[in-house]
Formats: structure tokens, C-alpha cells, sequence
């Protein structure tokens, strides 16, 4: 996928404007935050879990080698294969030698954030493979030639009447004047068109959202069955996994899934948890009859030891998405690439680089909601600013904004001269401003003004008046 | 591709500042993983007696759109499953898996369902299957693949039945993990249902039956003072 | 009786540009509560500007400059939450690289309190006598929120507040846009978050809106103005230092002086 995060504000600026956009954002900007919190408010134990789970992830990061190896270990004993990626191009590569060696034509994929991330379903398409999307909301926007704009609810930007729209334009081998009026009958359609895609794939590919070091399992979670279907009905199921998601064990997954749910939709528990060890037994009657772990670095092992290490924590919830104001603003495409809202400006500009992605990590108010709701604990404000102090180390930023910057620093770091600025400001301003109380318009100050008015100052400084208090009180 | 095997396990090293791991580390991490730890279980199933625990998946399994019948014991399963049938306006044809736990039930005592016995296959409409435990906490069901339970006897059916013993509920995933230790090897497949099939993925409204069931109906049999 | 606790005020340079009476009425509530207050004069801003730039030099040397100001007092009083929280939850971070001073930041962060909690918080004294006709909403502030805790110690305060009412919005804990630089660098995303807050504080019915950050009242009385509102702005200061009548809301002229 080409990024456009470079062109942050333009997709910003069009969001904006998108009346059927900023309906579905508003309905998002409730209804997962109230969810979360009604399902952390019924676990006492939530902050106790999320210790449990920063230490298991913490000690994963420690011995990664360890874990890898591990994991890989079981799948080879179990009948599984594991596949090692470096990056997206050698995942890709990997996926299609893989269906090509089993004559596949058709593909059904749970819904993978790294198939995104590697652009799979292109390069699938482009050799002769067809990738069919499962999770309704993947498949809405897959049908849309779009990508998804959150990381677990890829439609979410939509409204209904486009998801009618789009599936009067592609089913067409139903009547038109059909009624698509509800969410009930597009899924029921969706349902019926996606049935019969599953019985007929030849691979079936899904993401991981945990990979068990102890058995060589992946496990995914899902609400619609769609991983399922797709992992169990073809002939080989195919799982993409970045090296992070691996945990030691069975036990250290549970407090994991804990977190994840209602972190994510704020349900007690995924509908479907499904974990899956190495193909069907040689006694089974239905399963995938071979099983291919595709691990992918893509620039993780980057992340170790460096200052974007706890980025590696993150269990893609989409917390921080649900309650980031940005994000609720503007939706997840106006980011530019895959991943989008808080983790996404920290995790983009490690894997396509700050010159592209630099506005991504700007564009907060650093108000904290996301580190306050992440299960993890991820600081991602504190990423956000490390992002920005690179930025400004190589002198990325905006000229006038680092002109404006030097100029305040140095009066600020001199308190007299600060003093007299400040007095004069005030001063100038306050009688400008008297006859309203604020202003309408200020030279340089349109980006503040172009939206609200200004208040004026009382009139005089702080410090003016604490000075001249001072002297009378001497005297 | 082993030259990427090796690289990135390079690169993780470097990353983390040291070389491959020594042998007493690895033994210690190998043993650590043996061990199954338990993390912080919440209090909320554990802390309750069976029967608390079996009222507490009741209550939960409700909450997510499962229904569940309570019956005394296995003579009164196929009552309940016709029963549910019929309420539901269902057919009264189903498939069933070949697991030797439905073998017990006296299905022949309603000889108006219609039922066979093997792999689920689209179209059909009802599917009844055994199940390996049952989580309190969250009300979930706790399903194996094998010989007799093929997964997709979970999924195609548009209504899903689970016949469900009292004794079967555990109060924690971490008890159904133990269980599964104690049985074997680990299965192909196992499946974790909380509630039938659902998507909110148009408007966060909610809809049941996105891919798998529109129905999950549990019969859970009062067995042997559990 | 003790020794009177020696508070040093840590204006900010928003309350020193626009809001002098802020600074005033922090004064007030201190010294009712038994303090003696000092203004140090080396101030100017916390740094803040220059530190969300990613302006780590210019930060560090910001932050050195209050560290030495503001070294010799029992504790550090902000009337901000963003200021009081860069002070208190970052400058530890910001200079823990450099040896001479690491150790200063570490205690200055210890002495510095947000003025609201530090009334309710550390000096346990919340006695308040101030009247204030009106119903109010009060807006959390992010920082404050969310690095420092405040949430229940100005609802606390104001409830002591005679003639007043308090009513909740639905989201008071929702980023009002401001974000420092962020308002001018977005100002369409920063409109939109503005103008949904707006929404919210107008379906309270107040008439008066209340939060602890200057920068935050700036952006929503700026915004409340555009719109047309005539609800009030002010900082939570003012209400509980019964000093309302010293100053026209924020964005409005007294009626004898219009």
C-alpha cells in the first residue's frame, strides 16, 4: 500500500468534510468507550491483569530468540511448518510459494492487520491467486477497494447505505431492488455470498493474535466464526505472524484474552477463541491438512533495545484508537497506511520512516487517553515525542514553526527579557482588546483565529501587577 | 528460508545486546514453561462453589445470547432438544457428531428426530454436538477436535446445540488448560464459544449469525451431584 | 501552630499573559489556607512548547531554570495541571541523563502540586467561603486528568461553593483540541474536537464553565465566543477565591467597561 501519511492534513481535510464519515465516527466515539468501561467496571482485577500481562510480554521481549525457537519447535512436532520472514516482500513471496505449491486459486483470509501491513491480497491477485476477505467488515471494504480504517472494525468509517451501495454493485446476481435497509439483512447477504467462498478455498490464510510457544499453537479470536471457516474447511491453513506475538504459555494467553476483549469491544470474552496446533490428525474427519506459520519481522527486531521497544507490547485492541479525539475526528484513513490512531503514530514512522510519516506522531494533544486505556501500558505519548525530538533533530518540521520555536526559546530562557515581552504583549494586546474582550482576528494567529476568537489579556502581566504590589506594600 | 531464520534471530540478539542464550538460561526458561504458572485468575468464578460456578455460566452464557436448558439427566436430553426444536420452529432433523459422549442419550425415545450421525456439511440447519468443559467466568464453552468432533459440526449449522454436563464447568480457562493436559496430546483445533456468531461491524449494531451460528443452545444435564 | 508552609507560585506564562487574576486568586486560596507565597522572578514557562516539539535542548535548559528558581521552597504551587505535570511527571525524565541536576528535578517533582489538589490533596484544608450564582460544568482537563489525578478535588471545592451548581457533561473527560501547539498546527481537527466540546458543555444548560488550565479555557471560551454563546468562561480559581466580580469572564468586558 502507498502511504499518503505525508499528506496527513489533506486526508484530514476530507474527512472533515465527509458527512457519512463523520456520522459512523460519531457512533464509534460512544459506543466503545462506554462498552470498555462497563466491562472493566465488572473486573476488579483489570489493573492487576495488565501487570500480569506487561510482565508476560515483558519477559517474552527478553528471550524472543528463546521463545521463536521454542515456538518453533513444537510446530515442526506437531506436523506444522514455520516459515521466516525478514520482511514484507519475503512474506509475501513465501504466502504465494505456498499456494502455488498447492495449486490454490482461491484464498479466504481471516481478517491479519500484517496482511495489511505486507500488502498481500495485491500481490495474491497480481499472480493469479484470488484472496477473498472474510470479517464482514473487511470484506465491506475489500469490495470498496479500500483499506480497513481500524485495526478491528476495518468498516467503521462507513454508514449502512454504503455498505448497501457497495453490495448492490458487487452481488449482482441478486434482484436489485432488494431490501438492504438494516445491518440485519446486509449481513445475512454477506453471509450467504461468503458460504459459499469458504466451501470452495483452496488455502485458508489468518493473522494470530497469540502464538503459544509451549504447544506450537496459533490463536486467533474472532466474533463472526469467519477465522474459523476459513482455517478449517481448505486444504492448508496458512497463519501470519509478526515474531512479537509469541507468549510462553497456555496460562499466560489466558490473562492476555482477558485484557484483549474488553479492551478492544469491551466484551467479557471473544466469541470465538480458537487455537490451533499443526494440521489435522491423521484420525480427524475435517481440518486443514497442512499447517504453515509465516513469522515476519518487518522491522520489529529493530524496535529492541531502543526507545520504540514497548511499541513490541501493544495486542492490537484498538483501545487507543476508540478513545483517541484525533482518531475519532478523522477517521483511520486520513493516517495514510495500515495502522492508524495512537499506536498507529508511533508503530508507522518505525516502518516507513518519519520523513513520510512525521505529521503522525504531531497530530495529538497528547491528552493520554490512549496510555490511560492501553492493557499494555504503552506510553505512547512519550513515543509521540520521542518521534517529534527526531523529527526535530534532522530539522523535518515546518521552518516557520522552528523559527517561531527558536525565538520563544531564547526569550524564554532569559526571564528578564521574557518579563518585558511578556509585559508589552499583554499590555498592547489587553488594550486592543478592550472594547470586546477578544478578538476576531490576529495577525499571525490565523490558525488560532480562523476558528475561534482570541480572549485579550486583563491588561497587564502577572508579573507587572505582582511587581507593583510588591513596591506599594514595601513602601 | 533459514538464512532469514537465522537472521532474524540475529537481529534479536543484537537487539537485546547479548549472544544466544546460555544452556542454564534455556534450561531454566524450558522448565519455567513446564511449570504452567498461573497468572492473577480473577475471583469472579473462582471464588464460588460448583454450584456457584455452574449458576455463574448460566448467567453468563445467557448474557451473550446463548439459551440454556436444565435438565436432570440424560434421559431428558432428547425431550429438551425436541423441545427446543419446536419452539424455535426448527426442523427436528439434525446432524450429530459421532461422539461417544451423545452415546448414552436414549435418542430413540423421540423418534420424531430425525438424526445423523457424522461431519456437518452446508445446509445443514441444525448440528448438536458433545462439548470437553465449560468456563464459568465468562459463560464459554470449551470444545475439541478429534476423531468424533469435527470442527465444522461447530461452525456450518445455522443453530448450534451443546449437550453440556454440570460436572464439565470449571470456573477458569486455566482449569479447562489442566484438563486438557490431563487428556493429552493437544488437538488439532480447540474452540473456545462464548455465545453464537455476531458482528458489529455495520454501525456497531449488533447482528447474531455473521459466519457461524445464529443459535447456540446449551443442554446442560444436572449429573451425579456435580 | 507549625511554621506557615512556603509556597512558591509557579504562574505560567499563560496566566502571566492573560489572566493575571488566576494568579491572584491562587494566591488568595494558599495564603487563606496558612501559607506564605513567593513569586520567583526567574520564571517564564515551564518549557512545554519546546519539549512537545521535540526541542530537547531548549527544554532541558528551560527546565534547568526552573529547577534552580524554584529550589528553595517547601513546595511549588501551579495553577495548571499541564504546567504542574510537565514539571511533575516529565522534568525527572527530561534531566535524568544529566548528573548535576537529575537528583533537583526528582525533588522539585515531589514539591510541585497542581493548586486545586494541592488545597485538597496536601493541605487537607478545604475550607471554601466563596458564593457563585450559577450553574456550572466543570471540563478535566487532560493533563491534570490524567498525569496528576485531579478529578474529584475541584468537584469537591465547589460543591462548597454557596449559589452553585454543578452539572456534569457527558464527556468532561474528552480533549478539548487545545494541545499547546497542536491548535494551530491542525486547527480543522482542533475545531472539530472544540466544537464537539462545545456541544457537550451547552447541553448541560450551565451557564458558567469552569476547568483548571488556561490553555483549555482559552481554546473553549475562543470557541464558545465564535458560536455565540454567552456562557461563562472561567478558571476554577477565580470561583473558589471568590474573585468573580475582580474580573469580567474569560473573552467578555464588564459590562461598565463594554
Amino acid at each position: 500500500m502507498q502511504p499518503t501519511s505525508h499528506d496527513f492534513k489533506a486526508n484530514a481535510h476530507r474527512a472533515l468534510g465527509d458527512k457519512n464519515l463523520q456520522r459512523a465516527m460519531g457512533m464509534m466515539r460512544t459506543g466503545f468507550p462506554e462498552k470498555r468501561a462497563m466491562a472493566i467496571a465488572r473486573m476488579p482485577e483489570f489493573d492487576a491483569l495488565r501487570d500480569d500481562g506487561i510482565a508476560i510480554k515483558q519477559q517474552v521481549l527478553k528471550h524472543l530468540d528463546f521463545y521463536l525457537e521454542t515456538f518453533e519447535k513444537n510446530v515442526i512436532a506437531t506436523g506444522g511448518q514455520v516459515h521466516w520472514c525478514r520482511n514484507a516482500q519475503e512474506a509475501r513471496e513465501t504466502v504465494l510459494a505456498l499456494c502455488r505449491a498447492l495449486d490454490a486459486k482461491t484464498v479466504t483470509k481471516g481478517k491479519s492487520m500484517v496482511s495489511e501491513e505486507i500488502a498481500l491480497n495485491d500481490f495474491l491477485e497480481a499472480n493469479g491467486v484470488v484472496p477473498v476477505e472474510t470479517d464482514l467488515g473487511e470484506y465491506i471494504v475489500q469490495i470498496r477497494h479500500e483499506t480497513p480504517s481500524h485495526i478491528i472494525a476495518p468498516a467503521v468509517h462507513l454508514v449502512k447505505e454504503q455498505v448497501a451501495e457497495s453490495f448492490r454493485a458487487t452481488h449482482t446476481q441478486f434482484p436489485h431492488d432488494r431490501n438492504l435497509d438494516e445491518p440485519r439483512t446486509l449481513c445475512d447477504e454477506a453471509r450467504t455470498v461468503l458460504r459459499e467462498k469458504f466451501l470452495a478455498a483452496d488455502v485458508g490464510i489468518t493473522g494470530a493474535n497469540f502464538l503459544i510457544a509451549e504447544t506450537g499453537s496459533s490463536i486467533i479470536v474472532t466474533n463472526e466464526g469467519n477465522g474459523d471457516l476459513t482455517q478449517i474447511l481448505p486444504r492448508a491453513h496458512i497463519v501470519l505472524a509478526s515474531i512479537e506475538k509469541v507468549v510462553p504459555t497456555l496460562e499466560d494467553a489466558a490473562t492476555l484474552l482477558r485484557l484483549l476483549a474488553r479492551s478492544a469491544t469491551g466484551q467479557e470474552f471473544s466469541t470465538y477463541t480458537t487455537i490451533s496446533t499443526g494440521p489435522r490428525r491423521e484420525t480427524d474427519t475435517d481440518g486443514p491438512g497442512q499447517y504453515h506459520v509465516v513469522l515476519i519481522d518487518n522491522g520489529r527486531t529493530a524496535l529492541l533495545g531502543g526507545e520504540f521497544e514497548d511499541m513490541l507490547r501493544c495486542i492490537r485492541c484498538a483501545a487507543c484508537l476508540n478513545h483517541c479525539p484525533v482518531y475519532g475526528a478523522v477517521g483511520g484513513h486520513a493516517y495514510g497506511w495500515v495502522y492508524s490512531g495512537p499506536m498507529g503514530a508511533v508503530l508507522t514512522p518505525t516502518l516507513i520512516g518519519i520523513e513520510e510519516a512525521g505529521h503522525l506522531p504531531n497530530a495529538s494533544t497528547f491528552c493520554g487517553r490512549c496510555e490511560s486505556v492501553c492493557p499494555m501500558r504503552i506510553p505512547l505519548p512519550r513515543m509521540m515525542r520521542a518521534w517529534r525530538a527526531r523529527e526535530f533533530a534532522k530539522k523535518l518540521g515546518p521552518k516557520t514553526a522552528r523559527w517561531g520555536l527558536a525565538i520563544w526559546a531564547y526569550a524564554a530562557k532569559r526571564p528578564a527579557l521574557y518579563r518585558t515581552m511578556s509585559a508589552m504583549a499583554s499590555r498592547v494586546l489587553g488594550l486592543l482588546g478592550r472594547a470586546r474582550g477578544r478578538f476576531r482576528s490576529l495577525p499571525l494567529a490565523s490558525g488560532w483565529t480562523d476558528m475561534r476568537d482570541m480572549p485579550a489579556p486583563e491588561g497587564k502581566s502577572f508579573m507587572t501587577l505582582w511587581a507593583e504590589q510588591q513596591k506599594k506594600a514595601a513602601r | 528460508m533459514s538464512g532469514g531464520r537465522d537472521q532474524i534471530l540475529g537481529s534479536i540478539r543484537a537487539g537485546l545486546g547479548r549472544g544466544r542464550l546460555d544452556a542454564a538460561t534455556e534450561a531454566t526458561l524450558t522448565e519455567s514453561l513446564k511449570a504452567h504458572r498461573r497468572n492473577l485468575v480473577p475471583a469472579r468464578a473462582a471464588a464460588l462453589d460448583h454450584a456457584g460456578q455452574i449458576a455463574l455460566f448460566i448467567a453468563m452464557a445467557e448474557e451473550v445470547d446463548a439459551t440454556i436448558a436444565r435438565v436432570a439427566d440424560t434421559d431428558a436430553v432428547p425431550a429438551a432438544v425436541a423441545d427446543y426444536l419446536t419452539g424455535q420452529n426448527l426442523p427436528a432433523r439434525l446432524v450429530m457428531t459421532p461422539d461417544p459422549q451423545l452415546d448414552p442419550i436414549p435418542w430413540n425415545n423421540r423418534p420424531m428426530l430425525e438424526i445423523r450421525r457424522g461431519r456437518a456439511e452446508d445446509g445443514d440447519a441444525v448440528g448438536v454436538t458433545a462439548c470437553f468443559a465449560a468456563i464459568a467466568e465468562t459463560g464459554t464453552l470449551m470444545l475439541l477436535s478429534g476423531p468424533d468432533s469435527p470442527t465444522r459440526n461447530n461452525f456450518l449449522p445455522d443453530t448450534h446445540v451443546v449437550v453440556l454436563r454440570a460436572s464439565q464447568v470449571v470456573a477458569a480457562y486455566e482449569e479447562g488448560w489442566d484438563r486438557l493436559r490431563a487428556k493429552g496430546a493437544m488437538p488439532r483445533t480447540v474452540n473456545f464459544i462464548t455465545g453464537p456468531s455476531r458482528t458489529g461491524d455495520i454501525e456497531q449494531r449488533l447482528v447474531l449469525g455473521a459466519h457461524g451460528p445464529r443459535r447456540l443452545h446449551i443442554v446442560l444435564i444436572d449429573d451425579a451431584g456435580a | 501552630m507549625a511554621e506557615p508552609v512556603r509556597v512558591a507560585l509557579f504562574v505560567t506564562c499563560l496566566v502571566d499573559l492573560f489572566r493575571p487574576t488566576v494568579g491572584f486568586a491562587a494566591i488568595k486560596l494558599l495564603e487563606d489556607a496558612g501559607c506564605t507565597v513567593t513569586v520567583p522572578t526567574a520564571q517564564t514557562c515551564c518549557g512545554q512548547p519546546a519539549y512537545n516539539s521535540g526541542d530537547r535542548e531548549d527544554a532541558k535548559a528551560i527546565a534547568r531554570q526552573v529547577v534552580a528558581a524554584f529550589a528553595d521552597f517547601d513546595y511549588v504551587v501551579v495553577p495548571s495541571g499541564s504546567c504542574g505535570g510537565m514539571i511533575k511527571a516529565h522534568y525527572p525524565l527530561l534531566l535524568a541523563e544529566e548528573p548535576a541536576v537529575a537528583d533537583d528535578a526528582k525533588a522539585l517533582a515531589a514539591r510541585t502540586f497542581e493548586l486545586i489538589s494541592f488545597l485538597v490533596d496536601v493541605l487537607k484544608r478545604p475550607d471554601i467561603a466563596a458564593r457563585y450564582d450559577g450553574v456550572a460544568t466543570y471540563h478535566d482537563a487532560c493533563s491534570g486528568l490524567r498525569e496528576l489525578g485531579i478529578k474529584d478535588q475541584p468537584r469537591h471545592l465547589l460543591a462548597q461553593v454557596s449559589g452553585l451548581t454543578l452539572k456534569e457533561m457527558t464527556t468532561p473527560e474528552v480533549c478539548c483540541g487545545f494541545g499547546g501547539t497542536f491548535c494551530v498546527k491542525y486547527p480543522e481537527i482542533s475545531d472539530k474536537m472544540v466544537t464537539d466540546k462545545a456541544v457537550d458543555i451547552a447541553a448541560t444548560g450551565a451557564d458558567t464553565l469552569l476547568c483548571g488550565d488556561m490553555g483549555c479555557l482559552l481554546n473553549m471560551a475562543g470557541k464558545l465566543a465564535r458560536l455565540g454563546s454567552g456562557i461563562r468562561v472561567r478558571h476554577v480559581a477565580e470561583v473558589l477565591a471568590g474573585m468573580t466580580d475582580d474580573v469580567a469572564p474569560i473573552g467578555h468586558v464588564a459590562p461598565d467597561k463594554a
